[in-house]
């Protein structure tokens, strides 16, 4: 029987997430995780190797990450360099291959969580690369003539902010789940995680608000619960009473220290405008 | 029976296949999930779909197929008919009441209502008619109307009827319908021609090596510039009149296309091409470029894309002097012609829907000048256009 993910102590995981992360588990498929920003992709890794007590390895992937460094780099310069200074390392090209992330994920002696952080910010052709090293657990070192195979199948979370599309060879490969924006519930439920005794009118209040801002229309960036943790944050050092947020009419105040939830200038342009009509009528 | 699940969602154009149903198959042997539709539909979901784009043609598919399974197993689970209609009658006003005992009381409601749900499946869009006006409608509580009635939230005793899948809450997400910025950009990138140019900033290992050798054993370092986005592209977008209600839709694509391509010229014109583009919307007649001097400028490597909703009368295409503007000598039908020839790798993109293109005249007009390159400015017509750009001549 293969472990089990149950959530934890400080992360809320839905039930259809915990079911696709279990999935994943059982069949050593990837699971590539898409969902807003903010709604705690890169978290679920770290929560699932903490849960399960694995090693977690992070990937996190820039534009000009190649697929390549994410399993070995040869460092000719240095190796140019050594022979220019006539060093004996020089002539064992081993010497000059540095193993990258999925590498060290497949000679763990331990199964370990490895955590390819938003691959849509790589170039498009990037997944592909990683196509048969992801299925089969296996890849072949030119350099120095040898295959390097995973002693025990990593655990793969891929997250993915929707950036650019990705392959259908690679999404064939992966197991799939969308994290959606939580309901009012869930929401509360991660807050208590986060803030644990939170008062109960403030909770109430900032959430109301909260939904209330997300359902602006027209705004650029909704949002999200990170949003939302740092600004219960500020709140909570502030002192903000649970009165200063509530209102009769929810369209017409501004919510205090709004610049946490919204973080895009035209944003709050938007917002105060609408809110300040709304005063006038 | 898996398998006929498995052909009801290829019939729904879900894009499943024969890899991913095996991978379900097996986490079904692997006792992933108990006896339990609910948590059949998540794993089936997370194994065979990639694309949240594709959860809501996903869910309408599960719904067929349950339903299915129910007419040959028996009638486990009605629609809470009764519900419904509790509900309803709280919030309709007597006239309303009224007017649905016209069309011929409930359960001839009920009937059509039916009828227009599978209607409804088949075109996806477009079911505003009568149904779902503000919530008050009954048909509201079958996600028609997101501001319905959402019987899946209340505790009724029925509640098992009403599965995750019939709420449809991904709807939102269908790719046919939204366009961000961001989607813009992922269908735009299709366009990329990559080349080295600009500063030698990568180190070049092969000449490197190739230079030391040379160079007697001294290591001599060599750098080449990296690769970049080298696609030109030309845009002439419609602006003002017919045009306004889609302001937004074009200040998305115009953002996205910008932050995507280094050589993007672009400029404006109404209705049609005559002799001349403005530089700058505001400015109109103060900075304008002559059309001939636009071909000459920009060469044939460019890749040119009108935006414009093509609707107009057709003398505005057909005749010398059918400008609204001003009197043009030639017709914007020669100009169109003109441009098109000179860049052979050009396309049309049409922010009105494109099934309510056969109601304009001049639209089949330009799309026949354009050779059947015109696209509509959704996602999917985003993605074809960025295909036919890649290719010379007109469209098979």
């Amino acid at each position: 029987m293969s472990p089990r993910f149950t959530g934890s102590k400080t992360y809320v995981a839905t039930d259809d997430l915990r079911l696709s992360v279990n999935a994943a588990i059982t069949l050593g498929r990837p699971l590539l995780i898409k969902g807003e920003p903010g709604t705690g992709k890169t978290r679920l890794a770290e929560e699932v190797a903490r849960g399960l007590g694995m090693p977690l390895l992070e990937w996190h992937i820039k534009s000009t990450t190649k697929a390549q460094q994410g399993l070995y780099e040869y460092d000719a310069v240095s190796r140019l360099r050594d022979s220019q200074l006539g060093d004996p390392k020089v002539h064992d090209i081993a010497n000059y291959i540095v193993p990258g992330m999925l590498w060290q994920a497949f000679e763990s002696d331990t199964p370990v969580v490895l955590l390819i952080d938003e691959i849509d910010k790589a170039d498009i052709e990037f997944p592909n690369d990683l196509l048969r090293e992801l299925d089969r657990m296996e890849f072949y070192v030119y350099e120095t003539r040898q295959l390097i195979r995973a002693k025990q199948r990593p655990l793969v979370f891929i997250t993915s902010n929707n950036e650019k599309d990705l392959p259908d060879a690679f999404l064939r490969r992966c197991f799939f789940h969308y994290i959606r924006f939580p309901d009012k519930e869930t929401m509360e439920q991660i807050v208590e995680v986060h803030y644990p005794g939170i008062k109960k009118a403030l909770l109430r209040e900032a959430l109301e608000a909260f939904f209330a801002v997300r359902e602006v229309p027209g705004l650029k960036k909704k949002p999200s619960t990170s949003e939302l943790l740092d600004w219960l944050k500020l709140l909570l050092a502030e002192d903000i009473p649970p009165e200063a947020l509530r209102t009769d009419d929810r369209k017409s105040i501004i919510p205090p220290l709004h610049g946490a939830l919204l973080k895009n200038e035209q944003d709050v342009h938007l917002f105060e405008r609408l809110v300040f009509m709304s005063r006038r009528s | 029976m898996l398998s006929q699940f498995f052909f009801t969602l290829r019939e729904h154009q879900v894009p499943v296949t024969i890899p991913e149903y095996l991978t379900l198959l097996e986490a079904l042997k692997g006792d992933v999930i108990g006896p339990n539709i609910d948590e059949f539909y998540l794993l089936a979901r997370s194994a065979l779909v990639k694309d949240e784009t594709h959860f809501d043609k996903f869910d309408r598919a599960f719904a067929a197929f349950y339903r299915g399974v129910e007419a040959a197993t028996g009638p486990s689970h009605e629609i809470p008919l009764e519900w419904l209609r509790k509900q309803a009658e709280l919030n309709l006003s007597a006239e309303e009441k009224a007017l649905i005992e016209s069309l011929g009381g409930w359960d001839e409601l009920m009937k059509r209502f039916r009828e227009r749900l599978e209607e409804q499946k088949e075109r996806h869009e477009g079911g505003k008619k009568w149904i779902g006006t503000a919530g008050k409608s009954p048909f509201g509580a079958y996600g028609f109307n997101p501001e319905g009635i959402r019987i899946g939230q209340q505790e009724s005793r029925n509640r098992s009827a009403v599965k995750v899948w019939d709420a449809r809450e991904f709807r939102n997400l269908d790719g046919d319908v939204q366009l961000g910025t961001r989607n813009l950009k992922v269908a735009l990138r299709r366009l990329r021609r990559f080349a080295r140019e600009g500063a030698a900033s990568e180190l070049d290992l092969d000449s490197t090596i190739d230079h030391t050798a040379r160079n007697a054993g001294l290591l001599d370092l060599q750098l080449r510039p990296e690769r970049h986005n080298a696609v030109k592209v030309l845009l002439l977008l419609d602006i003002g009149g017919s045009m306004d209600e889609h302001s937004r839709l074009c200040s998305e694509l115009f953002s996205a296309a910008r932050a995507e391509f280094r050589h993007l010229e672009f400029f404006y014109f109404h209705n049609c091409v005559y002799d001349h583009v403005w530089n700058d919307n505001r400015r109109r007649h103060g900075a304008r470029t002559a059309t001939w001097d636009l071909m000459h400028r920009f060469n044939a490597d460019y890749r040119l894309i009108f935006v414009g909703d093509a609707t107009m009368s057709p003398f505005e295409i057909l005749r010398p002097g059918g400008s609204l503007e001003y009197m043009n000598e030639d017709a914007g039908a020669d100009w169109l012609q003109r441009l098109t020839d000179v860049y052979q790798r050009s396309i049309w993109l049409n922010p009105t829907p494109e099934e309510n293109w056969g109601y304009h005249y001049t639209i089949g007009v330009i799309r026949d000048l354009m050779g059947g390159r015109m696209f509509p400015l959704t996602l999917d017509g985003l993605e074809r256009g960025m295909r036919a750009l890649a290719r010379k001549g007109p469209l098979l």
